[in-house]
């Protein structure tokens, strides 16, 4: 691992954040109405047949679940596709490459660009349950930071994907085979102790059950140790994408 | 006099699988002068340039940009680089002044000079006026000149310009001269790859011939020109025939020939036909197919 420059990191960035202003209003519409939507749906139409689940309002439960989600579609997603678009299409990439930043730096850069944006995607839908009934507390200061881990690790996976993928359809076996499982069986609309044990067992390699565990901590507390196993889960998880992203982006990159 | 060579290449080696791209090459660049990287498409330009910013690395030989050995010390080395890449890159919703914002932190211009930094380099490259423009807006010549005045952003003390004119219309391709000549005139060293023989000619102090991943010639145009096609060249014009008649007086009289699509040139022909043909200057190009057997444009 070689140093990773702080004007390098800043160079890659300040291209993000320009580009961020030709795009905003697109991206963070998809990225406020789709969790949205999840909620009132799902909050809505199961919220009339089941009233609690786990002690929780029903609302309460999918408002706080749905943070994970919207953490995960802005951040996997934008890994995955303008990662692919950038270094295929655009060749951004080769252009960045030219100028004295380094693989590393970028993927670290675009990873870190995203995760940003996802910890502030991911607090939609908790304010969006707050004006259906979800109690403020001082615990939700600490969800755009759980998002903003989250978020890195997914960024660095979405990356990882679009490095390993000779073409953008191929995405579609990551998205149907990978990322539906996990969004599903991350106990974010239903409880996991409805599921047979296998299940939950498997459920502890899921980034996104930890993630969801970690927001109804801070949300609802109390902060208990075994959340200190969900969020060394999310780190490791964020640590592992991360090195495995710059190593195969830098497969890609380098000739 | 010529300074430290800006780019030193002994041996240089690049493999793609069975392909060998670049073969052996040597390649040097001194200080404050324009070097045209000649040669026809495949002969492992590209290669070269994108082994001296270490986006490919050789499998064998010594590489040296600016004093830094490559690929290791090639971030300092790519810090007072500019790469103008064949194929435009550049960031297409933003403006020509946003993309030049961009790169100012990309190569890290201070601060304080940023401003200066951006409106010298609109001023290089003829943009002031449309600094607000969308680059999806720009002409394809505005394009590639807004694709030159981002390398130039930090004042790099080299220049890699891949192909600097390639796809361009003829008026256009001199305005790009134009840029390059005022660049080469004010100091700063280019490494210049191109496959037009024109384009060689007329910017580059030496040349270096490439063919098949190595430098099969390298001195300024005008002694390459002397040493390798001589002074003149006849060129011959007829039917396939007579043609083939004239290669074959000319192989008897121990003369040099090749074919130049409708016509034979025979090189130093000094009166071995007569007053028959057009006498014109040997050039570039009579050195490069001399020397490859290749045909270039």
């Amino acid at each position: 691992m070689r140093r990773l420059e702080r004007p390098a990191l800043a160079g890659v960035l300040v291209r993000e954040v320009v580009n961020f202003s030709s795009y905003w209003r697109s991206t963070t519409f998809s990225a406020t109405v789709e969790p949205t939507i999840y909620l009132l749906a799902f909050g809505f139409g199961f919220g009339s047949l089941v009233s609690s689940v786990g002690g929780y309002d029903y609302v309460e439960f999918v408002g706080t679940g749905t943070v994970a989600t919207a953490v995960l579609f802005s951040s996997a997603f934008p890994g995955m596709f303008s990662t692919f678009v950038k270094y295929k299409f655009q060749r951004t990439y080769d252009a960045i490459l030219a100028t004295p930043v380094d693989t590393e730096e970028l993927v670290t850069a675009e990873a870190l660009w995203i995760a940003a944006r996802a910890a502030v995607y991911g607090c939609v839908p908790m304010l969006v349950a707050i004006v259906f009934g979800l109690d403020p507390s001082p615990g939700m200061l600490a969800v755009p930071f759980i998002g903003f881990i989250a978020g890195y690790g997914w960024a660095s996976f979405g990356i990882l994907i679009a490095a390993l993928m000779k073409s953008i359809e191929n995405f579609n076996y990551v998205i149907s085979a990978v990322l539906t499982p996990l969004f599903l069986v991350a106990g974010t609309f239903f409880p996991l102790s409805q599921l047979p044990e296998w299940v939950q067992a498997l459920a502890n390699l899921n980034p996104l059950y930890h993630c969801v565990q970690l927001v109804r901590a801070a949300v609802f507390g109390p902060f208990v140790p075994a959340d200190l196993g969900h969020l060394a889960a999310i780190v490791a998880f964020a640590l592992v994408m991360w090195r495995l992203a710059i190593h195969f982006m830098e497969r890609k990159l380098i000739d | 006099m010529p300074g430290p060579p800006a780019i030193r290449l002994r041996g240089a080696v690049k493999r793609y699988g069975a392909v060998t791209a670049v073969d052996g090459l040597d390649l040097d660049v001194p200080e404050g002068t324009c070097v045209g990287l000649l040669g026809p498409n495949g002969a492992g330009k590209s290669t070269t340039m994108k082994l001296l910013t270490a986006q490919a690395v050789a499998d064998a030989g010594e590489l040296e940009v600016l004093g830094h050995p490559l690929p290791g010390e090639s971030k300092a080395a790519r810090a007072q680089c500019g790469v103008v890449p064949q194929l435009d890159n550049l960031d297409e919703t933003l403006t020509v002044e946003q993309n030049l914002l961009v790169f100012s932190y990309l190569y890290r211009v201070d601060r304080a000079a940023r401003h200066e930094a951006i409106e010298a380099a609109l001023d290089m490259a003829n943009l002031r006026d449309r600094r607000t423009a969308k680059v999806s807006e720009l002409s394809g010549g505005m394009r590639r000149r807004l694709l030159i005045a981002r390398a130039l952003v930090h004042r790099p003390r080299l220049v890699l310009l891949d192909e600097p004119t390639v796809g361009l219309d003829p008026q256009v391709r001199q305005e790009l001269w134009a840029l390059i000549d005022r660049l080469r005139s004010e100091g700063t060293t280019i490494l210049m790859s191109t496959h037009y023989i024109e384009e060689a000619q007329r910017l580059a102090d030496t040349v270096t011939i490439m063919s098949a991943g190595r430098a099969v010639a390298a001195g300024p145009p005008a002694r390459l020109v002397t040493e390798h096609a001589g002074r003149e060249a006849l060129e011959l014009f007829g039917p396939p025939r007579r043609l083939a008649e004239v290669e074959a007086t000319a192989r008897e009289r121990g003369l040099r020939t090749r074919r130049t699509g409708t016509s034979v040139s025979v090189l130093d022909a000094d009166g071995a036909f007569g007053d028959e043909g057009d006498r014109r200057p040997a050039n570039l190009e009579d050195v490069f197919v001399l020397l490859t057997g290749e045909e270039i444009e």
